[in-house]
């Protein structure tokens, strides 16, 4: 999982343009919804529209931010790697809407009522779960914040977001009906991404064992 | 007077003039790029999903429709939100697809079939089922399992009109309903999301009650194919599921008949599915809903707010437990 490689310059290197257009484009999913809430085209059941588009496109965040590392390591691509801390971030955003329409619009604040889904609903359980735990990644998405923990805490405390996608499947696959096929999809994706990893890591592991032999061979 | 020369500060600075082509092919880079980012969120999230406008109707309006019992006062949903937020898998499991894919149903000719315990099993033409019984309105709230609601102004007869007309024998306990089966015409029918055809069924006394209506339109008009056309169960004090649409079959059965939901989730979806805010669904709360124009939810009333009519049908049984 971690290499010698050091991500991208921070200024975007040989595309200036790159993260500024990813961060525009992140913007249009909000942009639609609000254009079209103004213009009352969000159909019949508006908070019910927005507060499932908020959500998906935070899930859609999620695992494009899990999908930089494996793109490097099996591609070679080191592009999304700069792009990696403004997906996540994304995610939070998309997340913080998300959470905050249940919250306001869908639940019009009602302690109790929101209290009970979260400890009643598997399902807003699991959701509610994986919001809290970005607090802290976003919260410690910062150079200073790497700095101040030191890179392996700091780095065992952002693996948490293995944990969040996983939850943020199980959220969207448990709020379906019946029809399973879209959850379903993000499931393969999340599971592809997380196997990616894992045989990175044994293959890495396997290299340093090897690495480690050599000199005991040699003498 | 014209001086001669631009103002220096007009001068393109010379870095910007070597580098207008990087410069150029950055923002064309830029813009493809935000473009491609944004349309791609809003593909992968359902943004671009057209909205059903389209109004399937079936052709002809309804004979004179008269007031009929059990109206409320309260403001009836806008005809375009009945017809673009339908849950009617047979179309597809969006909202919006009823609405889009439902024009695909062709309701003339088509027969209803009244059978089983009865002394007078026949298969009647819609037309003459709706000669035989005017249809009156009933403006009734729908309470969607899905914790949303509406009013709606249906059209259509009370269905014990009907099952008395068949004449039921002494066996007779419940009435089983079908609803069309061609994947042709239902092309959600191409998958296995639910077991196909859609059953329903109620206790015949349920099923005699003079508030269970078959609709025939809505608004003064005939029923859209995204409401169930040409014909439709309407369970007032029921959660909406058991509503069941495009009918083709009602039977008098002796035992309690499967249904559709119950089936694919029997731990969320009871037979009886009688509209309850103190008995939750496992997944979310039973006790509000949101009434579609509001954004605010209300409570939400016993039995939908027909408990004064129809308690009196379950006196003696644990709600909860049939739920």
């Amino acid at each position: 999982m971690s290499s010698a490689r050091t991500p991208a310059k921070p200024g975007g290197g040989r595309r200036p343009w790159l993260k500024p257009a990813v961060f525009t484009g992140a913007l249009a999913p909000l942009g639609l919804i609000l254009w079209q809430a103004s213009r009352g085209a969000l159909g019949a059941n508006p908070v019910a529209e927005a507060l499932n588009r908020l959500g998906l496109t935070a899930l859609v965040f999620l695992v494009a931010s899990l999908a930089c590392t494996p793109l490097r390591e099996t591609l070679g691509w080191t592009w999304p790697i700069a792009l990696r801390r403004m997906l996540g971030l994304f995610a939070f955003f998309y997340a913080c809407l998300h959470f905050g329409t249940y919250a306001v619009l869908d639940q019009g604040l009602r302690g109790a009522a929101i209290l009970a889904d979260v400890t009643k609903r598997k399902f807003i359980f699991v959701g509610f779960a994986a919001f809290v735990l970005l607090i802290p990644l976003a919260a410690t998405s910062t150079a200073a914040a790497v700095r101040r923990l030191g890179f392996v805490r700091w780095k065992r405390l952002h693996r948490l977001v293995y944990l969040i996608g996983i939850l943020g499947v199980t959220h969207f696959w448990l709020r379906v009906k019946k029809d399973v096929r879209e959850p379903a999809i993000y499931a393969s994706v999340l599971a592809v991404l997380l196997l990616a990893r894992i045989v990175v890591a044994a293959r890495e592991r396997a290299r340093r064992r090897a690495a480690a032999a050599l000199p005991v061979a040699g003498a | 007077m014209k001086s001669p020369a631009p103002p220096s500060s007009e001068i393109t600075p010379e870095a910007l003039y070597a580098d207008r082509r990087r410069f150029l092919k950055s923002s064309l880079l830029f813009a493809a790029t935000a473009a491609g980012v944004g349309a791609g969120l809003i593909g992968l999230t359902g943004g671009a999903r057209l909205r059903g406008r389209a109004d399937k109707t079936a052709d002809g309006a309804l004979a004179k429709v008269r007031p009929g019992p059990f109206g409320t006062s309260e403001p009836p949903t806008p005809l375009k939100d009945i017809t673009s937020y339908n849950n009617f898998y047979e179309f597809g499991t969006e909202k919006d697809d009823p609405a889009r894919l439902a024009g695909s149903l062709v309701t003339r000719p088509w027969t209803v079939a009244i059978e089983g315990e009865v002394h007078r099993p026949q298969t009647v033409d819609i037309d003459a089922l709706l000669g035989w019984f005017p249809p009156q309105e009933r403006v009734y709230r729908m309470r969607c399992v899905e914790a949303w609601s509406m009013v709606i102004p249906w059209d259509g007869f009370p269905l014990g009109d009907l099952i008395r007309r068949a004449e039921p024998t002494s066996n007779a306990r419940y009435v089983a309903f079908t609803t069309l089966l061609d994947p042709r015409q239902m092309p959600g029918q191409r998958r296995e999301v639910l077991e196909w055809p859609y059953v329903e069924g109620l206790r015949l006394d349920e099923a005699l009650h003079p508030l269970t209506l078959l609709a025939t339109g809505l608004y003064g008009r005939a029923l859209p194919n995204q409401d169930g056309a040409p014909l439709r169960l309407v369970v007032p004090w029921k959660y909406g599921f058991k509503g069941i649409k495009s009918i083709v079959r009602i039977a008098l059965t002796r035992d309690q008949p499967p249904t559709s939901w119950n089936i694919a989730a029997p731990q969320e979806y009871g037979f009886y599915a009688n509209v309850n805010p103190a008995v939750d669904h496992p997944r979310w709360s039973q006790a509000m809903e949101r009434r579609i124009g509001e954004v605010a939810r209300r409570p939400t009333l016993p039995f939908n707010g027909y408990a004064e009519q129809v308690a009196g049908l379950y006196s003696g049984m644990d709600l909860g437990r049939n739920f």
